[in-house]
């Protein structure tokens, strides 16, 4: 790793800033949602950063992302401005959505990211639509599906890799296996081990990353967006990952162990790579911790922002069912 | 008698069902160890042999068509689907295989499978993808029956019926009130499916009420009280509908609210209005008035829900606008 960092060093502390940022964006949500501030329910991201900033760092601004039910970390990694997601997430009219979607419906569309969904499987097909926009607009694009290894079971998951193998669309399949849909572990979902066979079945290439790591997932991820941009087509990552807190913010957790957890933490995304970049001298102590208390600052401003936000007016809850008057 | 929880009632019928029937199975996802995303089907798990508890993947497609499946083969299946909305992804296991097959296969074959789902979400602010009233759907699909479970009493009552009926039934269940208390009486006990229930006489003014919009008729009823007697039938049934009781009441009060939280448009509340008006139509004061949702997905932010999800005031304008001799 040392010589790795070294050769990525502006890079990397660059990712860390922003894993640094979706942390503190998902740690402040857990502390407000407990404080019965955020109506509705949310799912966290804490422990998965690296594979949102990983798999988007490559990215341009045009290129699209589907989410998931725990979508705050894509968004952010996609460029959307944490003041708009907190305020969407207090169901505020200054939201991404004006309070009509709440944590788990998170999109901007003119931003590339098509969505959080509560649907669990929904994103990749989402995907492979944007795949045939970018094909048949003969486009300079790639749309990037993330999506958990619960989804893998899903039958339009399914459906979706094989119509993307077969058109050779320019979709990049991010699963991010954090080992449990909901209460039950993965191996208990899935009849076979590992999800790269998933690969081979639909004629894509397939890796099993290290998604506690972001330079494992964005080596990965850079290679798979690079065939997609070059008419290669799409190709499947598996990000191995851990979620820290529950499904959703008050699961009690049964299902699992505080010694697994514990274990998982020790290789916690945002901590390893701050040690590696201290130990490689390229950051030290004074700079990690204003990386740090920069997080800390803009996500005041962000909750600050979401609280001074007014709620919407109650009419335009019945705005914009439909495109157009008939 | 007991207060129960509508989640224990229900849990209840499940057990009672599975340990008379050997046939019976539960299937579905988080339903065994964990006990059920809503904690309804906790216990289960370890009061019956292994294989009748099944914890699935992420699958509601073969969820429900392997219900259909082995309904065909002699079993009797007990699916649960987390949230009505789920259920678009098994919606063909239902239209297109469950509901057609006794039927379409010339009426040899029945399909004795009851599908556990929950409608509901919108007071939780779970926003469009977990809020949805679709029993609208389902009524839609000949072959196939649609309960609504409201009471803890009715719900276990029902559930019963729901279990041995040999047609498919989609049982609805609402997330918001599991929690809600209420007598059930310790012994076995069944409620035919396709009676719906007078909970309150009145003579001015008859409200049907499904599920949540049932509590909402019945603290209004209380309310008026004294000013406008209102009669609050429960259908429990949608499907089949009661619809000679509901006529029955139509033409003692000559005027109908229905409500229900599904969209109007289309929907539930729409169907039971036009049945009410075909059948009492020369005793109504008036037309059938319908409380629902208007066209329009449910929204997040607690304003825009409130405003979009009927409640007790929009029973109670729809009544006090009904007009009176
Ligand atoms: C179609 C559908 N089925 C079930 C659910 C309920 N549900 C929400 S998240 C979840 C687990 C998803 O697991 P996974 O895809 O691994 O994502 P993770 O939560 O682990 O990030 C389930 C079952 C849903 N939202 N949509």
């Amino acid at each position: 790793m040392p010589n790795v960092v070294a050769e990525h060093a502006d890079r990397l502390v660059d990712q860390f800033r922003e894993m640094v940022l979706v942390r503190e964006f998902e740690t402040r949500v857990s502390s407000l949602f407990e404080d019965n501030e955020l109506p509705g329910f949310v799912h966290l991201y804490i422990g998965q950063e690296a594979i949102a900033t990983g798999a988007c760092w490559g990215l341009k601004d045009d290129d699209y992302i589907t989410s998931t039910h725990r979508g705050h970390g894509h968004s952010i990694a996609k460029g959307l401005d944490p003041d708009r997601m907190m305020a969407e997430l207090f169901g505020k009219e200054t939201g991404y959505c004006g309070g009509k979607s709440g944590s788990m419906h998170i999109a901007d569309v003119d931003q590339g990211m098509l969505g959080a969904n509560g649907i669990v499987g929904a994103g990749p097909s989402l995907a492979v639509g944007a795949g045939l926009s970018i094909q048949q607009n003969d486009e300079d694009r790639v749309c990037l599906s993330f999506f958990g290894e619960g989804a893998m079971a899903e039958g339009v998951v399914h459906e979706s890799m094989n119509l993307a193998g077969v058109q050779d669309l320019p979709v990049v399949f991010v699963c991010e296996n954090n080992q449990y849909g909901e209460m039950t572990p993965a191996q208990d979902q899935h009849s076979v081990e590992g999800f790269e066979a998933r690969g081979d079945v639909y004629d894509m290439p397939a890796e099993t990353v290290d998604g506690m790591s972001v330079q494992s997932v964005h080596d990965a991820a850079t290679r798979a967006t690079e065939r997609a941009r070059n008419g290669g087509g799409p190709s499947l990552l598996i990000c191995e990952t851990y979620r820290y807190h529950g499904h959703y913010e008050g699961d009690p957790m049964v299902y699992r162990t505080e010694a697994e957890v514990e274990e998982w933490r020790e290789r916690d995304p945002v901590d390893t790579l701050e040690s590696s970049l201290l130990e490689s001298g390229h950051v030290d102590g004074d700079d990690v911790a204003a990386i740090r208390a920069e997080a800390s600052e803009r996500i005041d401003e962000a909750v600050e922002f979401a609280r001074a936000s007014e709620y919407p007016d109650p009419e335009s809850a019945f705005e914009g069912v439909y495109s157009e008057e008939l | 008698m007991p207060e129960k929880s509508m989640r224990n009632a229900i849990n209840d019928a499940l057990s009672e069902e599975m340990q008379r029937d050997d046939s019976t199975y539960l299937i579905g996802q988080d339903v065994g160890e964990p006990g059920g995303s809503f904690a309804v089907t906790r216990g289960l798990y370890d009061e019956f042999e292994e294989g009748r508890v099944i914890d699935t993947p992420i699958s509601e497609a073969a969820i429900v068509g392997s219900s259909a499946g082995a309904g065909m083969t002699g079993s009797r299946p007990i699916a649960e689907i987390m949230y009505a909305d789920f259920m678009g992804l098994a919606a063909d296991q239902v239209m297109n295989q469950a509901g057609l097959f006794k039927y379409m296969f010339g009426g040899d074959v029945t399909v004795p499978i009851t599908i556990r789902t929950v409608n509901g979400g919108p007071g939780a602010n779970a926003a469009a993808q977990h809020s949805k009233s679709l029993h609208g759907l389902f009524m839609h699909m000949p072959g196939v029956r649609v309960v609504l479970a409201s009471t803890p009493h009715d719900s276990k009552g029902l559930l019963k019926s729901a279990i041995r009926c040999d047609d498919p039934v989609v049982f609805f269940e609402h997330m918001e009130l599991y929690n809600r208390e209420a007598e059930v009486p310790e012994k076995s006990y069944k409620i035919p499916l396709g009676e719906a229930d007078v909970e309150r006489e009145g003579d001015d003014v008859t409200v049907v009420a499904t599920q949540k919009m049932f509590y909402h008729a019945r603290d209004v009823a209380e309310q008026l009280a004294g000013e406008i007697s209102v009669e609050l039938i429960n259908p429990r049934t949608v499907k089949p509908l009661d619809t000679e009781t509901l006529v029955e009441s139509a033409k003692k009060t000559g005027r109908v609210v229905v409500a229900d939280e599904s969209v109007v448009q289309n929907g539930p509340a729409s169907y039971i209005a036009e049945r009410i008006q075909q059948e009492a139509f020369y005793h109504l004061e008036a037309p059938v008035e319908v409380v629902g949702v208007d066209d329009t997905p449910i929204p997040f932010s607690p304003p825009l829900t409130e405003a979009v999800v009927p409640d007790d005031e929009d029973i109670e304008t729809a009544i006090r606008d009904m007009p009176r001799v």
